[in-house]
């Protein structure tokens, strides 16, 4: 019969036909999976954004005049934006290795034998559950003028500082962010410390090896990953800073503390879409940029200690 | 005694004859050139002795340094507590001071804030008095904040309105997306991907412009739903949870499809039992993360009408301050509810995400 007859090729073709099928009808369920989402980020965020990059090269939102890289060149060169890029960079440059840095050392500290680290752990990891609104009217009794700190400081003989009007007003900020960002950080590096395998630490111990060089030579290289995310995590919270700028001097702080944000609700308030879209652009590269240098050096740190 | 002498304890006991013993020591004293020195039983004894109680000194400076670092350890990790609870704590101690203790305390703070009303002055005093416990515990706080202004209680409910659909809604959406991303894994897929992580991680200075635009031409300027909309869209969950779907041993799915699952069984059956942790430690996330929102609300709602709470409490000014207290107080009570019944989640969840 004709049915049983075995021929090689058209069973080959019904194969490859049979794998298409199975392919495509793969590709529509998931892709029937991710379809709201999609859409919705696409109508929400892609979508715009490209409307955002169009209008960059435009006069203004009504005047669609080609201007070309006129707007970048505004907003590079305007006084406020170079303010506020620098004082962002400058508290980011500040918070994000303290951030890690000072997590780091507190999870240490809840890795060794503590007693209570449990309960430590849950305190600190507490300023991260508190709404910043919540809390800005201490902070405000701690550093305003005639607040707390200064009196106390009074007692000791030291003169008044005006915390939140002055360039100590970085420092305050930095406070704040780490209050309330160090338990998130802490977590994280405890989980990697844990993960660290025993047997290693515990025949350096035998060598003879002491806590620091343990740390150094076992620890950390296992860490690097953790740390470069925690780096990030830290860089992304630290651009939120505005929150705590905002709820506690208002609209106008001080210059020190007049950040990217600030700058952008300016220009949402005067309606100048020409330089708000070429600051977006321009902070979305710079934003690129930096995460994508960090990967690739995460990246090479990793490559090398896997050798 | 010289340095190589080897006591005959050390050769005492392995059950050879005195002979062969004598013929033992010989020949290690021919390899060796060593003495043999035969000992008492006293002198043996006493050395043993004099041993322990050196090993026994030794193990109590160990213990002893060991104690020494746990107590400097504690006194750091009870000094960061502290820190850490300090505001939390003032604030609730703070919000059962009656108003006008509040005005006495507080209000030379708040001039130095804000400008002074006519009203707050008669109570100004040149330096406060930072009392960190009330006189005596009042109400007056809550009385008014619940009762006599509605204001704060209707700011609590936007807080609430604007929240809740947002967590439920990236949620359902996060986890659908999630899926996908983590059985479907082609190249360009993978670029999808890729691209939906930077998108969560660009900062609101730049995604509030797209959504400003768009919230313009979709007519919703001014309402909740330029809030809500992109919320729920925000590929903010999506990276922590198809991390997680990843780990599902493959074995288990292939296990479901033989015996006849498809993929809508394995997503509800399997994906979602199996991630359950996860998603609670993303609700908690974007709960307080959207509980705390205050850039969004400032540019993309006009009326103060229709503002959360969070911007609300920025507003409150020298003259509000005796009643503000309360009102943060009933601000974090949520959140800390959430985290007093899911911490575990979220110390789970967060940590997790760290790990590759």
């Amino acid at each position: 019969m004709a049915t049983h007859e075995y021929n090689p090729d058209e069973v080959r073709k019904r194969r490859i036909r049979g794998r298409r099928k199975r392919n495509f009808r793969e590709w529509v369920i998931f892709t029937g999976y991710l379809t709201p989402s999609l859409l919705g980020v696409l109508l929400f965020f892609f979508g715009p954004m490209l409307i955002v990059l169009v209008q960059s090269f435009q006069r203004s939102a009504t005047n669609t005049e080609f201007v070309g890289v006129e707007n970048y060149v505004n907003v590079w060169n305007n006084q406020a934006f170079q303010s506020a890029a620098k004082n962002t960079l400058i508290f980011a440059g500040l918070a994000v290795p303290l951030a890690v840095l000072l997590a780091l050392l507190l999870a240490l500290l809840l890795s060794s034998k503590l007693p209570g680290k449990s309960v430590f752990r849950s305190i600190m990891l507490n300023p991260m559950m508190v709404p910043v609104a919540s809390i800005v009217l201490i902070w405000q009794v701690m550093f305003s003028y005639n607040g707390a700190l200064n009196t106390y400081m009074g007692w000791f003989g030291i003169d008044k500082i005006d915390w939140m009007k002055s360039d100590w007003s970085r420092l305050v900020i930095l406070i704040l962010f780490l209050w309330k960002n160090l338990g998130y950080n802490m977590v994280l590096f405890i989980s990697a410390i844990s993960a660290v395998p025993q047997e290693q630490l515990e025949s350096a111990k035998m060598d003879g090896a002491n806590a620091v060089k343990r740390f150094f030579s076992i620890k950390l290289p296992y860490l690097w990953p953790t740390i470069f995310f925690v780096g990030i995590m830290s860089l992304i919270n630290s651009f939120k800073i505005f929150r705590e700028v905002y709820l506690l001097t208002g609209d106008y702080p001080v210059d020190a503390l007049y950040m990217l944000q600030n700058f952008m609700n300016n220009m949402f308030s005067h309606l100048d879409n020409a330089k708000l879209t070429a600051a977006a652009i321009i902070m979305c590269i710079a934003m690129i940029i930096i995460v994508g240098v960090l990967f690739i050096a995460e990246n090479r740190l990793g490559r090398d200690t896997e050798e | 005694m010289k340095k190589n002498a080897i006591t005959p304890l050390q050769i005492r006991n392995d059950g050879a004859s005195h002979e062969e013993m004598e013929h033992e020591h010989a020949s290690i004293r021919e390899l060796k050139d060593v003495e043999i020195v035969r000992l008492s039983e006293e002198e043996l004894e006493r050395r043993h002795e004099k041993g322990r109680a050196v090993a026994k000194r030794q193990a109590k400076i160990r213990k002893a340094t060991g104690r020494v670092w746990t107590c400097l350890g504690l006194l750091l990790a009870t000094l960061v507590a502290i820190f850490a609870l300090m505001p939390i704590v003032l604030t609730i101690l703070d919000s059962f001071m009656s108003t006008d203790e509040i005005k006495t305390n507080y209000s030379a703070v708040y001039n130095s804030l804000s400008s002074a009303s006519a009203e707050t002055k008669t109570y100004l005093s040149t330096t406060p008095k930072l009392k960190m416990i009330p006189d005596s515990v009042s109400f007056s706080q809550y009385k008014t904040l619940l009762f006599l202004s509605p204001t704060y209680l209707l700011k609590f409910w936007n807080s609430v309105a604007l929240v809740v659909p947002i967590v439920l809604g990236q949620i359902m959406i996060g986890c659908l997306a999630s899926y996908s991303f983590a059985r479907y894994r082609k190249k360009r897929r993978e670029v999808l991907f890729f691209s939906y992580v930077i998108l969560m991680l660009m900062p609101f200075q730049v995604t509030l412009v797209p959504n400003y635009l768009i919230a313009n031409k979709l007519g919703i300027y001014n309402t909740w739903w330029s809030i809500i909309l992109p919320g729920i869209f925000s590929t903010f969950s999506i990276f922590l949870l198809s991390k997680y779907m990843r780990q599902i041993p493959s074995s288990y799915i292939e296990a479901a499809k033989l015996d006849g699952a498809n993929e809508w069984n394995i997503f509800t059956k399997i994906c979602l039992p199996m991630c359950k942790s996860a998603i609670y430690a993303m609700a908690i996330l974007l709960f307080i993360d959207y509980w705390n929102m205050v850039e969004q609300p400032l540019i993309l709602l006009e009326d103060a009408g229709k503002q959360p709470l969070s911007v609300f409490l920025s507003q409150i000014n020298a003259s509000e301050v005796g009643v503000a207290f309360a009102a943060s107080f009933i601000f974090m009570v949520p959140p800390l509810l959430i985290f007093l019944y899911g911490e575990q989640y979220l110390v789970e969840g967060i940590s997790r995400s760290g790990i590759k």
